[in-house]
Formats: structure tokens, C-alpha cells, sequence
């Protein structure tokens, strides 16, 4: 499948990626409205140590340990290979959180749900704005293989 | 008498990851589940959020609707299997009948378990607080005139206690421990929980157990007297180990399996909370009986009773739980050098030992926590990535080049 890859050596640590993540999943069509003066809870996060700036998002891992973990069945892996989480099944126990070795899924800010990266299908972008808006072609959303 | 190519014994989370682990390498072979629980699997933990109201019993579900039927599974519920000839390969079940299997998986998870407690058998209102049946039978019984006594400090006892506490007169929590959630916290992560659970009405008596039981009132060791209405029992729970014991299979505390989810008779599989998994952070076989850790058994002992090769050699203690807000991740073991660092609404700590990881407390920290959780689980030397900077943030910055190159720029 299709995935988010990140070009460490192209990322500027501008964070855009950040605040157009935050734009798709706002549901509001005014960037202004949707991101002026609000605290944004982006799903995608930019890594900056030194010169080193990278974004991590999920993986949706070929065997996703979060959807495993789950104790409520709110994560789910679809025939489309895209990691998802049912927000009407999530309690909020975060284990998921707790399992996930990127640091990919997050605490959602309203509490009582985790949220993350879904590859915006689930907004109407329908393909990753980060990915779209990336000025210097740091993160791709392309086919790679698995290292053998 | 009916044989069939998989037969589960038992129907929740192990079960239902064995059917997908089954399913991944056989899409045909006939699958039947025994199941002494009247109902399809859901996410048993959630028991305590249904009582809080945040939850319901459709959403409780662990799979959808279709689940069993896409996935060609036969259930058969309400009925417990009774014993296993592993000669001729054949389970009994309580209503008499006698079937077949050619691989057979048991998951017959754990009960709780009572401590000797004399008069217990006189009251009433008394709950367990393990399965949908129990919440179910709580639900009914709460009322705000009720005081409720709840015996055990644990994950089950306090997660009940979340889940009534708005709902009834009061909530008095016992337990012999010194403090609670003894076993995945230290003392200073115990008061910070214990804080948070009295300012919603729990009273504690720590150091202290119930002697006996006089009508509704509970004598303790202390001298003290509780009164109460509804009696709550979460004192732990004993893995349901007698099937294979009975048969001849080598039991330990738990199930003994190796790390395929064999046990010592052929063809018999075993996983979730009635099985012992190799922890690595203690270096010993135990009970880990969490969710996920069922679930991975599950996944793998299905895997390869159709044949694959999963192998399952880093199984982890590990708890993500919360409390009226407060958040706590557990992980591993307490040993070692200590890190810590502490606010008035957060707490870290973090141990380490031999040059790894070993365990970890996180209080109101879950941001990024599973990178802390892979560096124990993998037993990532912590020369190879740069620890200072690990313990006050959690980020893949810290982790080599080739390390980043390798999750980030492949397909996982």
C-alpha cells in the first residue's frame, strides 16, 4: 500500500506539516478560522533535535501492535491496509499509546480517545495534506518495500 | 461424534486473536469455539466504563457483527468444556457431547479468587467484578443510598471503583498491601493515584484485610468496622489451568507453553490469562493476564496451530490505565538505577539496569510513552541510542540514523 515516508535530509523543521494536519482534520474550510489562535493538535509531529528535523506519523504497520493491544476492538486495520480508530468505541485507556514504537498514536486533547494519522480519508482531503503541503518534498506519500 | 480441524475452548480476546491468527494461514479449516460465557467476545475491561455510563453494551462488542461468520467460526455458548482426552483427541463438553479436534487451543482465561474470609457466605449483595455478567449484576444493585465495601486495591477493585463511585452513599477499598496498586506501583506513584481516587469519595484501609464478616458489617484486622450494603471481592484472580492439568499437561502457576503456544501434550495450544508467558524483563515464566499480552498469545498459538511460525519471545508487563483523569503507565520491572522526575500532577520514573531499560512509571506523561515500551521490549542496548536525552522526552531524534532509516523509510 501507499504510505507516509519521511526524507530526513529535506526536512527544514518548518512544522507546516503540523499546522496543515491540524487544517485537514479541523473540518473547517478557512485556514484562518480553523487554526487562528488556537491551540492545534496535529497528528503528524516534527522531531527537531540539532540539525536533525523529521516528521513521524503512523506507520500503519503490516501488524499493527495497537490494534492488537486494543481492549475495546476501536482500532482496526482495513482491507485498505489504513490503521483506523472507531472514536465511538475508545474509552481512552491509551494503551495503545503505550504500545506504539513511533510515538504515533496520541492523546486526543479532549480527552476520553486517542487519535491519529487515517491518510486523510477520514476528512476531505482525501489524500495527506502533510504530504500535499510539504514545501520542500521531505515527506512522500508513495509504494516502498519492506527491508528483507 | 463431530471432529473439527480447530476447536477453542473459551471465547474472549485469545480466542478471537487466535481466529485471526488461524485465519492467516488457513482461510478454510472449520473453527469451533466453546465458550461457558453466554455471549460473543467484548472488551472485558470495559465492564468499568459501561457502570460509568460511557460505554454501552453494542459498543462493548470486540469485533463486528459479522465477525464470526466471515470468518467461518461455529460457536458454542453457555457450554463448558469439561475435559480433554488428548489419546484420542477429543473434548467433552457439559451438555454431554464428545467432539474431535485436530488442533486444539485452550483460552479458558482465569476466575476470581476468594480469599478465606469467615461469614463471607452469609452476604447478600456480594460481586465479583471480572465479566459482563458481574457489571451487569452491579448495575442493578447500585443505588445512592448503598455503601459499598470493596476488598482489593488492585486494577479490578479500583476500576469498580471508578465505575460506582458517583453511583452509590459511599466506597471503603481494603487491601493488605501498604498501598495501592501494589503490583505496578512504586510508593510515590501510589499516593499520587490515592490522592486522586479519595477526592472522588474512596475511603482507604491499607495495611488491612477482613477477618470475618458479621451480617454487613466487616471485622478487620485492624480492629476496625465497616458497615456496608454491597460487597465487592477483587482480591486477584487463578488461571483456569484444570483442563490440562486433568490431562496429563504440564501447569505451573499458569498453563506451562513455549514460544510457539504449544503446551507439553500434542497438538494443544494454550494462551491468554489461563497461560504463563516468558517475561523478559523478570527473566521467569508467570501469568501476565493483561489484554494485549492475550492477545498477542492468542494471534501467535493461532498462527501456528494452522501451520505458521510466529514465535512469541518478548512478552512485557505492561499497563496503560486511568483514574478520573489521572493517567498511569506501567511497564516491566523496579529494579536497578532509578530516574525520576516529579510535579504536582506528573511522575516519571524510570529504571535501568545492565545497560537497558527495565522498567518504567509514567503518571499524566502518556505523550510517546511506547518509545519508552520498545526500548524495554527489544532490550535496546541503551548505549546505542542517547539515553540523557531519552529520559526527559521520549523521541526517535535520540535513536541512530540507521535506526530512524530503517522504521521510517521502509514499510513496517
Amino acid at each position: 500500500m501507499k504510505r507516509i515516508y519521511v526524507k530526513e535530509q529535506w526536512c527544514l523543521g518548518c512544522h507546516l506539516c503540523e499546522y496543515e494536519c491540524a487544517y485537514a482534520n479541523s473540518g473547517i474550510a478557512d485556514m484562518a478560522r480553523a487554526l487562528k489562535g488556537k491551540a492545534i493538535y496535529p497528528r503528524v509531529r516534527v522531531e527537531d533535535a540539532g540539525e536533525v528535523h523529521f516528521a513521524v506519523n503512523c506507520r500503519h504497520c503490516t501488524d499493527p501492535v495497537c490494534v492488537q493491544s486494543c481492549i475495546s476492538g476501536a482500532l482496526t486495520k482495513g482491507e485498505d491496509g489504513i490503521v483506523r480508530i472507531v472514536k465511538q468505541k475508545c474509552v481512552g485507556c491509551l494503551t495503545c499509546v503505550l504500545v506504539c514504537p513511533y510515538g504515533a498514536v496520541l492523546p486526543s486533547p479532549e480527552g476520553h480517545a486517542a487519535m491519529k494519522c487515517q491518510l486523510c480519508t477520514d476528512n476531505r482531503m482525501g489524500e495527506p495534506n502533510c504530504v500535499k503541503h510539504c514545501p520542500n518534498g521531505a515527506i512522500v506519500y508513495e509504494e516502498r518495500e519492506a527491508m528483507q | 461424534m463431530k471432529n473439527y480441524p480447530y476447536v477453542i475452548l473459551g471465547g474472549s480476546i485469545a480466542a478471537v486473536a487466535a481466529i485471526e491468527g488461524i485465519r492467516s494461514e488457513d482461510r478454510k479449516g472449520g473453527i469451533l469455539v466453546v465458550s461457558e460465557e453466554p455471549c460473543k467476545a467484548y472488551g472485558r475491561p470495559l465492564i468499568s466504563y459501561y457502570l460509568l455510563g460511557e460505554t454501552d453494551l453494542p459498543r462493548m462488542d470486540y469485533r463486528p457483527e459479522a465477525f464470526y461468520e466471515e470468518n467461518h467460526v461455529m460457536l458454542r455458548l453457555g457450554v463448558r468444556a469439561e475435559s480433554i482426552d488428548p489419546e484420542e483427541k477429543t473434548v467433552t463438553l457439559s451438555d454431554g457431547e464428545k467432539l474431535g479436534y485436530e488442533k486444539l487451543l485452550v483460552a479458558t482465561g482465569s476466575r476470581p479468587f476468594d480469599p478465606p474470609m469467615e461469614g463471607i457466605e452469609h452476604v447478600e449483595e456480594r460481586f465479583h467484578f471480572m465479566t459482563k455478567a458481574d457489571a451487569l449484576a452491579l448495575d442493578k444493585a447500585l443505588s445512592p443510598e448503598k455503601k459499598v465495601l470493596i476488598v482489593g486495591a488492585g486494577l479490578i477493585g479500583l476500576k469498580c471503583f471508578e465505575g460506582i463511585a458517583a453511583r452509590v452513599k459511599s466506597a471503603r477499598i481494603v487491601d493488605m498491601a501498604d498501598r495501592i496498586l501494589p503490583a505496578i506501583l512504586d510508593e510515590t506513584g501510589a499516593k499520587m493515584v490515592q490522592s486522586a481516587l479519595e477526592a472522588r469519595g474512596a475511603e482507604f484501609f491499607l495495611s488491612d484485610s477482613v477477618l470475618r464478616f458479621e451480617g454487613n458489617t466487616a471485622h478487620l484486622k485492624s480492629g476496625k468496622t465497616v458497615e456496608f450494603d454491597l460487597l465487592v471481592i477483587a482480591v486477584g484472580v487463578r488461571p483456569n489451568t484444570e483442563l490440562i492439568k486433568e490431562a496429563g499437561g504440564t501447569v505451573r502457576r499458569g498453563i506451562a507453553v513455549d514460544e510457539c503456544g504449544k503446551t507439553s501434550l500434542p497438538d494443544i495450544f494454550a494462551a491468554g490469562d489461563c497461560a504463563e508467558s516468558f517475561d523478559i524483563a523478570s527473566g521467569t515464566s508467570k501469568v501476565l493476564a493483561l489484554l494485549p499480552n492475550a492477545a498477542f498469545q492468542g494471534r501467535a498459538a493461532g498462527g501456528n496451530m494452522a501451520g505458521g511460525k510466529a514465535n512469541l519471545d518478548n512478552a512485557v508487563t505492561f499497563n496503560s490505565i486511568g483514574f478520573f483523569g489521572t493517567h498511569v503507565m506501567t511497564a516491566g520491572v523496579y529494579e536497578g538505577e532509578l530516574y525520576c522526575e516529579r510535579t504536582e500532577r506528573t511522575y516519571k520514573a524510570l529504571f535501568t539496569k545492565d545497560g537497558l531499560l527495565k522498567g518504567f512509571i509514567l503518571i499524566n506523561l502518556p505523550e510517546r510513552a511506547g518509545i519508552y515500551l520498545k526500548l524495554l521490549k527489544e532490550r535496546i542496548p541503551l548505549s546505542a541510542v542517547d539515553f540523557e536525552a531519552l529520559k526527559t522526552s521520549p523521541a526517535w531524534s535520540a535513536f541512530s540514523p540507521e535506526a530512524r532509516a530503517d522504521n521510517f523509510a521502509r514499510e513496517v
